[in-house]
């Protein structure tokens, strides 16, 4: 028998009002791989990854993690799978109260009881995998600018050691450089750990450079998968279109042509 | 015709809505909290800025309420002739009513508006969505600090308030109402009942729990950027004064209706 996929979602819907924003998601993650999810604004990518970590619930379908089922799970169960994740928010979220250093600390300390001289260690170990000084660290994050702040966000993402990581454009709103700087920190810290990944983007040299495998979603369904290298002759119109960024094909914009 | 009865159902829909959203809240809230982990880290720093920071504003609104309450008190006796009520009638008005109100009104300008704004900041930025991936309930974390600092500090605050409010009609009544000051003293102890300022302290509790409630509440469900962070402020405020003043009339008829 093959291996159990890590993460596996099937038919997961979800709708707000009468909106349908995830028409039957299935989409499979290996342990160990990173699945880079492409497609535009409005796709149902953001909601597709709060399903999955359960900031919201679907409406129906199953999403399991290691072959438990994770809908519903509340209380001590849905803490001790949270455990389990890091998720790298796309304006990095991080809390702008409490120092840098804390931050990447702060589910060492709340989430699993480590004493704070202990986790201030952590934090700053894990500060200095993404390239950052222990000066940083004692900043607040109000103080750093947008690529540090990433950065910051990913050492709090990595810092418990999760064994599932999760993307939320990690590369937008960042010059080509830092862009680049940011994949190539995913690619070590993720290596270094073998974790799994999830991650969402918009940005196909991210995409690229990230991806083990590549899937398109395109109103609310998995339109394509496969190896990222094979991204180039997918022979799906809907891929092509995406990948070369055309304003032409199967994809329409709601914009008013003059 | 129909338009119009279709839109006082809208209205009406909605209203139950509201509160159906913000009982649910409620349960949430206290469900959470009374669960550890318990971060007194977090209800110490609540302590502080909602009721230290709140000394001054409530302080002041007392002191020149009183005042003002001799001034009245001695017009309106004198037309009967019964100027010497003026102590015992403000210290029953501020003990019982104008402290407590006034106080909660205040600090729900304060207060309210505070914790609605930096909790909507966090939700719109998705820093209360992190706070859930780092295994840390936001309801716990975030909620039950507010509510338990606003419901142990208003009563403290009010019996300061009402201290100081008293020794505002003292100033007003011994210096420009010729007043004595001994027998000021003497007429207010002898007509004022410690249920007086005890049932004040209550109404104090339960306004600093609406204060507290709706600023979390109005925060948490804020959407949209700024705007929405904006108009989340707003609301706060607004409905907190309007159920502070609701409850009051409640509260009176309960604790004085014998």
């Amino acid at each position: 028998m093959a291996e159990q996929p890590h993460i596996e979602l099937k038919d997961v819907r979800k709708s707000f009002g009468p909106k349908h924003v995830l028409n039957g998601i299935n989409l499979a993650v290996d342990r160990g791989h990173s699945l880079v999810v492409i497609g535009g604004s409005g796709t149902g990518k953001s909601v597709m990854l709060k399903c999955i970590l359960g900031l919201l619930e679907p409406d129906s379908g199953s999403i399991t993690i290691g072959g438990k089922s994770v809908v519903g799970l509340r209380g001590a169960e849905r803490d001790q799978l949270m455990r389990r994740f890091g998720m790298l928010f796309q304006g990095a979220a991080l809390f702008d109260s409490i120092p840098v250093w804390e931050n990447v600390a702060f589910g060492l300390i709340q989430g699993q009881k480590m004493a704070r001289a202990e986790a201030k260690d952590v934090a700053f170990a894990k500060l200095g995998q993404v390239g950052l000084t222990a000066e940083v660290g004692e900043l607040y994050p109000a103080e750093l600018s947008g690529g540090m702040q990433k950065r910051v966000g990913l050492a709090r993402a990595i810092a418990a050691d999760p064994e599932i990581i999760f993307f939320d454009e990690p590369t937008t709103g960042l010059d080509p450089i830092m862009a680049d700087v940011i994949n190539d920190l995913i690619v070590s810290c993720v290596k270094q750990l073998g974790a799994t990944t999830v991650s969402i983007t918009h940005d196909m040299a991210s995409a690229r450079k990230i991806a083990d495998d590549i899937a398109m979603i395109y109103k609310g369904e998995i339109i394509w998968q496969g190896a990222a290298d094979t991204i180039d002759e997918s022979g799906n119109d809907h891929v092509e279109q995406f990948i070369h960024g055309r304003a032409d094909g199967p994809i329409q914009m709601d914009v008013l042509r003059p | 015709m129909v338009n119009f009865v279709a839109q006082i159902g809208r209205v009406v829909l909605a209203f139950l809505e509201e509160i159906g959203r913000l009982s649910l809240f409620t349960k949430n809230a206290m469900f959470a909290g009374m669960l550890p982990p318990f971060y007194l880290r977090q209800v110490f720093d609540q302590l502080v800025r909602i009721g230290y920071n709140s000394l001054p504003v409530v302080g002041l609104t007392a002191f020149f309420t009183g005042g003002v309450l001799a001034l009245q008190i001695y017009i309106g006796g004198s037309r009967f002739n019964a100027e010497s009520v003026v102590p015992s009638i403000v210290s029953l008005a501020i003990t019982r009513e104008l402290g407590p109100v006034l106080a909660g009104l205040m600090v729900a300008g304060r207060v309210a508006a505070a914790i609605a704004a930096e909790l909507g900041t966090m939700r719109v930025t998705e820093q209360i969505d992190a706070l859930t991936t780092l295994s840390t309930n936001p309801y716990r974390y975030l909620v039950m600090p507010r509510l338990m600092a606003a419901v142990i500090t208003l009563p403290i605050l009010v019996l300061i308030g009402d201290i100081i409010g008293v020794m505002g009609s003292y100033i007003v009544a011994t210096t420009s109402l010729g007043f004595n000051s001994g027998a000021f003293i003497r007429n207010m102890v002898d007509f004022l009942e410690v249920r007086d300022v005890v049932s004040g302290l209550i109404k104090a509790g339960v306004f600093g729990f609406i204060i507290a409630l709706m600023g979390c509440y109005h925060g948490f469900n804020s959407r949209g950027g700024a705007q929405g962070v904006g108009r989340a402020t707003t609301n706060a405020v607004v409905s907190a004064a309007i159920l502070i003043l609701a409850a009051n009339y409640a509260l009176t008829n309960m604790l004085f209706s014998e």
